[in-house]
Order: structure tokens, then sequence, then C-alpha cells
């Protein structure tokens, strides 16, 4: 009995204590800077795309809600023709992220994409791509990659050394 | 009966407003006192502090299919809600509001208040019956069990009242009180009928009709749409009536200093219209057979024993 009227007399004290609800739209919720959230794609420090359009994001995917299709500029340089991520499958786990070899893919610390139609959560290119470097900034693929591409010889690159001159190592 | 100073219709038209507006605040109140002892928010977000979420409760309600089962007695099945709502409704006809306003001032109103609350079993009784479900018919046959062993004591536990003011028109009881609420001298009546009254209106800790965590909902598991809000409004008119009640016949009614009548008989029902939530809030269910043993072995004797002791007192005082 006197604890029956001691929990009735605890729970009435709560009404003094502060409420642990957070409002959320009024006051946001901290997001850590590792969320995983909305995915973008980011540019390189020249403003070109990171992304080279190899697939590994695709393949990744377990979800396979990535699709992309690679093509190729006048200098040779890959990027995709069209990139388009289904926002209604992916489950943001990040796989894509870590499957990047270009650092191109990134997911943002934002969630709130709600829709009320299915459709508009499927992103094409021009939703994806932001005009900034993402989480790596300085970072640009092309000019680290030994690879030859319009603009840019072999042993061009950043910390390249020249190419070995095949005729020169004869002994 | 007491002659009015208006026509009866008019009493009957405020009283219904009034009773049926404050059953669909109350499931406003509810919610937001129980966040507010769970320190969480409620709902806060439909109108100015979400007053309006019973309105959006009901648009929803009434989209909602009212499906009836097409293994359910479909006759019974459709009444059954519709008696616990009319019943309550009924027994707000005796209680009088402030000195004068009453529906109906019986000299039997503790009586139809506690004939119409006895008939409310049926409406809980019936539904679990016509649906044709096993956890909806154990709902009922607890129901049955509980309302009808607490329906006893119940009505024993007003009879000291009753010895004290010499009447069972409510109004006489009210007056009764003027030098001292029956509070103080029916202390162990009190107590009875108010888990009396939490037992009938089938409100935490004592829904084990409904036990939602046991028997999915209870007598109303198959009931959808409005018929469940029947169910639901009567359930909130039961509360605000055993408030009532408990208000009328043990603290003074509308009696008090400085305040209209209306505002004391407001204020008090109000207190144990949050009592009842704050007990949902925070009281555990019992299990069904501590229900019936409490019932019959503890709460039976002791009203019979305050029937007994208050009995003498009067007689040793009356004569």
């Amino acid at each position: 009995m006197m604890s029956i009227l001691r929990t009735l007399w605890d729970v009435a004290l709560h009404a003094f204590q502060p409420r642990v609800t957070k409002q959320y739209p009024e006051q946001p919720a901290y997001l850590p800077p590792r969320w995983r959230g909305r995915i973008i794609l980011s540019r390189d420090p020249d403003g070109g795309e990171r992304c080279v359009a190899c697939y590994l994001c695709a393949v990744a995917c377990p979800v396979d809600c990535i699709s992309l299709q690679a093509t190729e500029d006048a200098n040779g340089r890959r990027y995709p023709e069209f990139f388009r991520i289904n926002f209604s499958r992916c489950i943001f786990c990040g796989y894509c992220e870590e499957a990047c070899p270009t650092y191109a893919i990134q997911l943002t610390p934002d969630f709130e994409m709600s829709e009320y139609s299915r459709q508009n959560l499927v992103y094409e290119k021009e939703d994806l791509l932001i005009d900034g470097e993402g989480k790596y900034p300085g970072y640009n693929f092309w000019r680290v990659a030994g690879v030859q591409i319009g603009g840019k010889d072999k042993g061009e690159s950043e910390n390249e050394a020249p190419p070995a001159d095949l005729h020169d190592l004869m002994p | 009966m007491t002659t009015t100073p208006y026509h009866p219709v008019i009493a009957i038209i405020g009283i219904l407003l009034v009773v049926l507006n404050l059953a669909a605040l109350l499931i406003w109140i509810e919610r937001r006192l129980l966040a507010l002892w769970q320190d969480r928010y409620g709902p806060n977000r439909v109108g100015p502090f979400g007053l309006l979420q019973p309105l959006a409760d009901a648009i929803k309600l009434f989209a909602k299919e009212d499906w009836i089962p097409p293994f359910a007695d479909t006759v019974v099945f459709v009444i059954a809600p519709a008696i616990v709502v009319f019943t309550t409704l009924l027994a707000f006809a005796v209680i009088p509001v402030w000195p004068g306003v009453v529906i109906a001032d019986l000299n039997i109103g503790v009586l139809f208040f506690l004939a119409m609350s006895s008939l409310g079993v049926y409406s809980v009784v019936l539904a679990g019956w016509s649906s044709d479900n096993k956890y909806a018919l154990l709902g009922g046959l607890r129901a049955a069990a509980q309302m009808v062993s607490y329906e006893v004591f119940m009505g024993l536990s007003l009879m000291g009242v009753v010895l004290l003011a010499g009447s069972f028109r409510l109004s006489d009881i009210i007056d009764a009180q003027r030098h001292l609420w029956f509070i103080i001298p029916q202390f162990v009546g009190f107590l009875l009928f108010f888990v009396a009254g939490v037992a009938e209106t089938r409100r935490l800790p004592f829904d084990l009709p409904e036990a939602e965590s046991e028997l999915v909902a209870g007598y109303h598991s198959e009931y959808s749409g409005m018929k469940f809000g029947m169910f639901f409004v009567g359930e909130y008119i039961g509360i605000t009536l055993i408030s009532a009640m408990i208000t009328v016949l043990f603290f003074g009614g509308w009696l008090g200093p400085w305040l209209p009548p209306v505002i004391w008989f407001l204020i008090k029902t109000a207190f144990f219209l949050g009592v009842f939530i704050l007990l949902r809030a925070a009281l555990p269910r019992p299990r069904f057979d501590q229900l019936m043993a409490w019932g019959w072995k503890l709460m039976l004797p002791l009203a019979l024993l305050n029937l007994l002791v208050t009995g003498a007192i009067v007689l040793g005082a009356g004569t």
C-alpha cells in the first residue's frame, strides 16, 4: 500500500523535471561530422568532377541503388555520363565512400530528405554534384595518378619520377 | 423533482455539450499529462499546445474503414459500443452541477448512478462476446467478472454516505456536507469507492479487460473506426462521471468559499481526473486472481465493516 502511494508521489514529482524530448525541427539535433547521410559527389580543386566512373561504388553497393554510365571527354578523361542514386533504396552504409578510389562519392551529415513522391528520391548527377571538395580538400586524383591524359603526360604528376627510358636501360 | 427556472432541455443540451467536449479534451489532457510525468511533451503540434489533437484524431477515426468482421454477430457488435456511451451519459442526468442545475434531481440519485454504471458492463461483455475472437472473449469475461465483483462493494461503500446524509438524492447529499465534507467521516468509504470507480471505468491499474500487453486490445480488439471511438469516448465519459461522483459524494460538490459553485465543482472534478491519469502513469496492472481476491476478500469485508460502524455511529448519535 505504501509502495503504491510512494510510486504515485514519485511519478507526480516528475512534473517538475526537465523534459528529455528535443523539439526537433526547432532544436536541430547534433550530427557528428562522420554521420552517414545524404550522398554527394565532390569536385577537385580545379572544379572538375572527381568521379572517374570506375563503377566500384555501384559494385560495392549492397542494395544496388547506384547506377552510372562511364564516358570519356576529348582529353581521354573518364567521367560519368549519368550518375543516379535511388535514395529510396539507399541504406546509407557508406560502402560506396569506402570503395571510391578518388574520394569523389562522400556521405554528408544531412538526413532531411523527405519527399511526398518516391520518384523524387531518385537523385541525378546534377542533384548529387556539389561545388566543393568535401572532406578531402586539395586532393586531385588526376594530378597524382600516373595516367596519361590530355594536357598531362607521363611523369608530370605530383611525386612522380619521369618514366624510365627503356633504351637507356640497355647494359 | 425540484422545479427549475429554465427549460430542462437547456440543461440537457448544456451538460451534453460540456461532457462530450470534456471527453474529447480529456484525450489531449491525458496524453499531455502522461507525457509530463514521463518527461516528454506529448502532442503539441496540432493547433496551440496541440489542443486540436482530438479533432485530428476524430477526423482520423471517421476516415478509417468501419469494418465488421464477417464472423461477428453483427447486430450485437454494432449495438455494444453505443451502450457504454448511452449509460454513462444517462448517469450524468442525476449529477447536480451547481445549486438547482441538474437534469433530473431523482430521489434515488445514487441508485440510478449505480444502476447505469452497472448497465455499462453489458457493453463490454457483449462486445467481447459478439466479436467471436478469443482475445475479445477473454477481455469480455474478465470485464464481467471484474465489474460484477467490484460493483458489489461500490454500492456498499456509498451506503455510509447515504446513512450520514439520510437521502439518496445527490443534492441533499451535497447539502449535508455544508459543515464537513464526507471525506473525513467516510474516508474508508472514499477509498473503496475510488478503487471501485477505477475498476468500473476499466482504467489502469484495473484495465484487465483491455490489457493491451496480453490481450491485444481485449474486448475491443475487433473494433475499428468510430465504433472503437465510441468505446474510447465512453471510457473518458466514465472517468468524468466517476470523478464528478467522487466530488459530489465525498468532497462537497459545489461547496467552497469565494469562487462561484460551478467553478468549485469543475476544480474538484478536474483534480480527480488528474488523479485518474496519474494512476495510469504510475501503477502496474495486477494479476487477475489478485484483482478478484482483493475485491472479494479485502474490499467487500472492509465495505461491510465501514457500513456497520457508520450505522452504529449514526444510530448512537441520532437518538
